[in-house]
């Protein structure tokens, strides 16, 4: 049986009709066409499809759509403001943080959870910040360079 | 194959009574889901058995941190990251944090629950062993009320335990002021994130003049279950460190593991690792008091 689920994705109510175990995830792909989020291993190992629920990263293939009744989710999409990048997207686009793509929003969005409880984090802060995200091109140094210099450019 | 997903349902009572109470009524049809870190992962591989489940997250009485004067109590629903950023769990338990710690990454940390860990029973989980090492209690509660138990007896083989079909994991509680000198973890894993361990090993030990006075050591990853190594305490506690034959104690505690052999570890290396941990504790215990963490 579908139902009617609220809750607020990029800071606009929405209501959805789903399955109560439909992931999150396919939600934000299928039923909200925001495909910024992304798909790598649905098991909460690769970190692609991280978005904040109320604040905190998450892994958006672990959850089910019933538990974010009311609350507010932040993806990829909503991070931008006015039309202007986060000053962390800049960064990897300035700095070759992204190769194919596939694991960028995730790796963006834990950077982003990163600096806003850290302003200024080592390069070991940010390796341990980035351990749930995997990346099968770059060999991550541009990614953790990208980060160092989304603060320190 | 992914599981077929209107054949599921998650349902929201209007409280963490009535949960217990539609619990209780039809104990075969409902189950419990938290973090759902576990469950999600069966879920979508298609090996989730269960169809039907309750979903606790929504009840906060159940995240709280409680700090008594004998004991932390710790509720269910608190995640990895709750337990880590805890000032007083930072300081008497540090165990505990660093088991939080390296259970998968952030985005997991901010998820999983310590109540999941335990309910999932699995021998390898993380945090399990810190709450062997210092001495857990746990709370059971159903529609009629709660008992507490010691946590050793709780898991009783693999994947099962003393849980009743009506009953929740509400709590965990951890004695405070037992006096500990060392805290020492060690997870042997293939990377220090998103890893399970080979073997890890959680120890929480008071010694006083090169004697071992009090001495707990939780395992993962080498038997059934998360237990005691009951046996090397018999063979430490009270000893004079300078007299214990650490290669003699360490062999025989590595000879009563029963390890597997899995896609992540083989026995023997697992029965050898365990040894040299081990020699390595006994070493640890004869320096300074302090927290030794390695990963």
């Amino acid at each position: 049986m579908q139902h009617k689920i609220s809750f607020e994705v990029n800071g606009k109510p929405v209501t959805v009709e789903a399955h109560s175990m439909e992931r999150l995830l396919d939600v934000l792909r299928e039923s909200l066409h925001l495909t910024g989020t992304k798909e790598g291993c649905g098991e909460g190992e690769c970190g692609a499809c991280s978005v904040f629920l109320d604040g905190e990263l998450v892994n958006s293939c672990l959850i089910p759509v019933s538990q974010v009744l009311n609350r507010k989710i932040l993806t990829i999409e909503g991070l931008s403001k006015e039309g202007g990048l986060h000053p962390v997207q800049k960064s990897f686009l300035q700095h070759g943080g992204a190769q194919c793509g596939i694991c960028t929003p995730g790796m963006v969005m834990a950077a982003v959870s990163l600096l806003e409880k850290n302003k200024n984090p080592s390069r070991d802060e940010i390796k341990e910040a980035l351990a749930g995200n995997l990346c099968r091109c770059t060999g991550y140094m541009k990614i953790f360079d990208s980060v160092e210099k989304a603060v320190k450019p | 194959m992914r599981a077929f997903v209107p054949d599921y349902e998650l349902v929201t009572k209007g409280s963490l009574q009535e949960t217990l109470k539609t619990l209780s009524q039809e104990p075969k049809i409902w189950k419990v889901f938290a973090g759902g870190t576990d469950l999600m992962v069966l879920f979508e591989a298609g090996k989730l058995k269960h169809h039907r489940f309750l979903n606790l997250a929504p009840f906060s009485e159940l995240r709280k941190i409680q700090v008594e004067k004998d004991f932390v109590q710790i509720g269910s629903l608190c995640t990895y990251s709750d337990i880590q950023s805890h000032p007083v769990i930072q300081n008497e338990f540090p165990l505990l944090v660093r088991s939080g710690w390296v259970t998968g990454a952030k985005a997991i940390q901010n998820r999983g629950t310590i109540g999941g860990n335990i309910a999932n029973a699995s021998p390898a989980a993380d945090t399990p062993p810190s709450l062997l090492a210092y001495g857990a209690q746990i709370e059971l509660q159903s529609e009629k009320g709660s008992r507490i138990l010691d946590y050793t007896q709780f898991h009783l083989e693999y994947k099962k335990t003393a849980l009743l079909e009506n009953e929740i994991i509400s709590s965990v509680r951890i004695p405070r002021n037992q006096g500990w000198t060392h805290h020492y973890y060690r997870k042997v894993g293939t990377r220090a994130f998103q890893s399970i361990s080979k073997v890890a090993l959680s120890v929480a030990a008071r010694v006083e003049a090169d004697q071992v006075l009090n001495f707990h050591l939780g395992l993962a990853s080498v038997a059934p279950f998360p237990m005691l190594a009951l046996d090397l305490e018999k063979n430490i506690l009270h000893q004079k460190l300078r007299l214990v034959d650490s290669e003699k104690v360490s062999q025989s505690f590595s000879n009563l593991l029963s390890p597997i052999d899995d896609v992540r570890s083989t026995a023997a290396y697992r029965k050898a690792v365990a040894k040299n941990l081990v020699a390595h504790l006994i070493e640890i215990l004869g320096k300074p008091p302090g927290i030794y963490l390695e990963s």
